[in-house]
């Protein structure tokens, strides 16, 4: 990915060793695509980070999470500009903040002013900018499915989650997992919520599976057992919180794909969705039905879908998991596609950005069954082009599964 | 930074209330941050137990009682006669093996009990001498109280004590020294002990007696009728002997490019520490609290920080209570709170005001509202005092401040609570309008939801 003339061998914020495929540092979360811009060039160019784009400067979007090669970090892409170190460089921290000085073990430099080092709380000990999380950005690949979740540009903090998981049915047949969940900001813990959910439905997929449990089954069974751990959280003392009448307690959305043998099933509970795109582009579909003010809007024939979508009750989800769903319904479906394709699970922080399958469709690079992970950032920095709204999270499940007719394509 | 542990000090919890939440461009932080202390000083059973003299229960401590004995005193002889039996009683809840001395105050400070410039350690037998030699007090002479404070100082500091404490009495003016002897004695004894100022009858000055206690970090208050003095003195020194820990700053740090608009103690009553600033490092500064027992205390902060972009956060302030050294270091005391920013474009969450955040903005409008009405009907301006004590009954009912609200009523006819309609009572005793004026800063904590109208 940053295979281009400017490889770092160590993250020039905390002196973390990185490997040439990173985007980000593992330790501080520095982008290293923006921060490869060799230092001795432009010695008081403003240094960008990932988490710090500006509203106003997100234009074009980030690049941070595609491919550098296609045009590098281009300064205006990351935002925030920094200021450049004070030329009174009298006081030792300006020395220290330089981006060229060498940086000791203890205590991270801030990502965002670069000038003061990272408290024990996660702040910045000079100008209290929080750092990023762990959270704010995550990638996984796991066998041949991956997933790519991030924080966005206008919340504070990633509340979406994901799981995957890979299993064997009895015969010894593969199986892929993924599970994508979508916190709702309007509950307590919400990230807490979407963490557990989609940890115990993927934990659940994976025993139930090798027993040779049906995957629709299993699906629906998973479903459960996660609305069960996001239950489990509302009795937890939240702090000092009080339970107050309205929908406080911890709640999220669920979408899980599973591909195997032949089979593709999906299961949901909210309105995170679950798309199909063949690799051919022949009649790509969305999967998922929304639990949505919207989408119940256009079911009943009451509204049309644009006039549903205009409204600003479109987005309020009628079902989700937590102690206070008035009643569980997990949509299963199970799919027998006649081709190779890829399942994009994603949350609406995604297709809120390609709302149609034929959209969804035309933004997925060709070769995502090959390079899941590669397609997947470029999905998400898809939504963050356009704004980043929301969180975004996107798993992305190859099908056939490994083993099965890999020679397709 | 060392923290401090020993068995006496209390321990400290510091919980903060505040909405993190903030429009774009916006960068005026507010939250109320209650400090509480558990577990520390002596056991306040009011009564002296006879104990072995030294380190019986609680930490090393010394007081000084200051008491008026300037000619006035003598009218009616009732004045001098309760100082004495108050004093007395005071000296009762000493703590065996606490130091003490008792000081006479006139146009001089004199040493009444033990004397050469010594403390007493207390115990049944010095604490019969100080009775005896309590009754030798007579009235006679002006009222010079930074010499009183200033011998109190020199005797506190004779001794090598943890916690240093003084209860000053007068029912007169500080007529026979100039204000800058006051301010400046004041001034060197800030931060050196605590004081707790009482004025008796109706003749002393409210704006003295308060900023004595303001600058010494202790309480100030009433006692109109003499006879009262002595439950006042006990209940003084009983607080007194449940410090555990003296010359506790409250440390806060912002981060670069901050502005603190102020650090206010809102309860148990207001008291504005913005201006007491002592700088403590980079980004950090220290605002003195005095001594702590088992207690709480809410600060309202305010901090103006660079406006950051949707979708970030940002430590706005770090408070923990800490105990400064000479030499600039600190000991904590093991806690600390975060105060937060994180803007957002939803309007409902950054639109929203934290209740506590609510309720002391509402008590600080209200001492404001009463200090201003009362110094607008002193100088005769009927209709500003009416406007401002009618904004102050109201403000007391929205808040839920009975005490307040009741002292309004000796001042104001009140008509209307809730909209503040008020008639100014013709004739209004003295006393109680320097009752109203003295307890004006007292607040009360939240206990249900304000609301809005």
């Amino acid at each position: 990915m940053t295979a281009d003339t400017h490889r770092l061998s160590a993250c020039p914020g905390c002196a973390e060793p990185v490997e040439p495929a990173d985007l980000y540092c593992g330790a501080c979360g520095l982008n290293l695509a923006s921060a490869a811009v060799p230092e001795a060039d432009t010695p008081t160019v403003a240094l960008r980070t990932r988490d710090d784009a500006p509203p106003a400067a997100a234009a074009p979007g980030r690049t941070g999470a595609r491919s550098s090669a296609d045009g590098g970090a281009e300064p205006t892409t990351d935002g925030y500009v920094l200021q450049p170190p004070a030329p009174r460089a009298a006081d030792p921290r300006a020395s220290v903040a330089a981006p060229a000085a060498p940086r000791g073990a203890d205590g991270q430099a801030c990502v965002a002013c670069r000038a003061g080092r990272v408290d024990g709380d996660g702040y910045c000990e000079n100008c209290g900018h929080a750092q990023p999380r762990e959270r704010d950005h995550m990638e996984q690949e796991s066998g041949p499915v991956a997933a790519v979740s991030d924080r966005g540009l206008r919340h504070h903090r990633n509340e979406d989650a994901f799981a995957l998981a890979t299993a064997s049915l009895p015969d010894g047949t593969p199986v892929s997992v993924a599970v994508v969940c979508d916190g709702v900001s309007s509950a307590t813990r919400p990230d807490e919520a979407s963490a557990a959910a989609s940890r115990t439905a993927a934990d659940t997929l994976r025993e139930a599976l090798p027993r040779g449990t049906h995957p629709q089954t299993a699906m629906h069974e998973a479903i459960l057992a996660a609305a069960r751990a996001v239950d489990a959280l509302a009795g937890e003392p939240a702090g000092a919180r009080e339970h107050a009448a309205q929908q406080n307690a911890p709640a999220c959305t669920l979408v899980s794909a599973v591909v195997a043998d032949g089979l593709l099933v999906v299961g949901w509970v909210g309105d995170s969705r679950a798309y199909w795109v063949p690799d051919d582009r022949s009649a790509p579909a969305r999967l998922t039905e929304d639990d949505s003010w919207a989408a119940q809007m256009v079911a009943a024939g009451l509204m049309s879908e644009a006039q549903a979508y205009a409204d600003e009750r479109a987005h309020a989800i009628t079902g989700w998991l937590g102690a206070d769903a008035y009643e569980l319904e997990p949509h299963t479906a199970s799919f027998k596609p006649d081709r190779p394709g890829v399942v994009v699970v994603c949350t609406d922080g995604l297709w809120n950005y390609a709302e149609a399958a034929e959209q969804m469709a035309e933004i997925l690079p060709a070769d995502a069954a090959a390079r899941p992970l590669h397609s997947a950032r470029v999905l998400v920095g898809h939504a963050l082009d356009g704004g980043g709204h929301d969180n975004v999270t996107v798993a992305l499940v190859p099908f056939p599964g490994p083993g099965t007719g890999a020679g397709s394509g | 930074m060392a923290i401090l542990s020993k068995p006496d000090v209390p321990r400290f919890s510091v919980d903060v209330h505040q909405n993190a939440f903030l429009p774009e461009g916006a960068g005026e932080v507010h939250a109320v941050v209650t400090v509480t202390a558990t577990g520390g000083g002596a056991p306040r059973d009011g009564v002296a137990a006879p104990r072995p003299p030294g380190r019986g229960g609680g930490p090393d401590a010394a007081v000084a009682i200051m008491v008026d004995c300037s000619g006035s005193m003598d009218h009616p002889p009732a004045k001098m006669r309760g100082a004495r039996e108050a004093t007395a009683a005071a000296i009762g809840t000493v703590r065996d093996g606490v130091r003490f001395a008792v000081i006479g105050g006139t146009h001089l400070a004199q040493e009444v009990y033990p004397g050469a410039g010594r403390l007493a350690v207390a115990g049944p037998g010095t604490r019969e001498q100080a009775r005896q030699a309590l009754r030798r007090l007579t009235a006679g002479g002006g009222t010079a109280i930074g010499s009183w404070l200033r011998l109190a100082d020199r005797l506190l500091w004779s001794q090598d004590v943890a916690i240093r404490h003084g209860i000053l009495l007068t029912d007169g003016r500080n007529e026979h020294e100039s204000p800058e002897r006051l301010a400046s004695a004041l001034e060197h004894c800030a931060g050196r002990f605590t004081c707790d100022a009482r004025g008796v009858g109706t003749d002393w000055e409210v704006g003295e007696v308060t900023a004595i206690a303001s600058a010494l970090l202790g309480t100030a208050d009433i006692v109109a009728d003499p006879r009262e003095l002595a439950a006042d003195f006990t209940a003084m020194m009983e607080t007194a002997m449940g410090k555990g820990v003296a010359g506790v700053a409250l440390r806060l740090w912002t981060p670069a490019g901050a502005r603190v608009r102020f650090v206010k103690q809102v309860a148990p009553s207001v008291e504005d520490l913005t201006g007491r600033r002592r700088e403590a490092g980079a980004r950090t500064g220290d605002y003195p609290t005095g001594s702590w027992g088992d207690e709480s205390r809410d600060y309202h902060v305010c901090v103006e920080v660079p406006p950051a972009g949707v979708g970030r956060e940002m430590l706005a302030a770090r408070v923990s209570p800490v105990v400064p050294r000479p030499d600039g270091s600190a000991d904590g005391l093991g806690a600390q709170g975060l105060v937060r920013a994180v803007w957002t474009d939803d309007l409902a969450a950054s639109t929203s005001i934290d209740p506590q955040v609510a309720h002391y903005t509402g008590q600080a409008e209200l001492a404001e509202a009463v200090k201003r009405g009362l110094e607008a009907r002193k100088a005769g301006d009927v209709d500003g005092a009416t406007a401002r004590l009618g904004r102050a009954v109201r403000l007391a009912r929205l808040s839920g401040n009975a005490d307040t609200a009741k002292l309004l009523s000796k001042v104001v006819d009140v008509i209307d609570e809730a909209t503040g309609t008020v008639r100014l009572k013709t004739k209004v005793a003295e006393a109680d309008e320097m009752t109203l004026e003295t307890r004006s800063t007292k607040t009360v904590r939240v206990k249900r939801r304000p609301h809005e109208q």
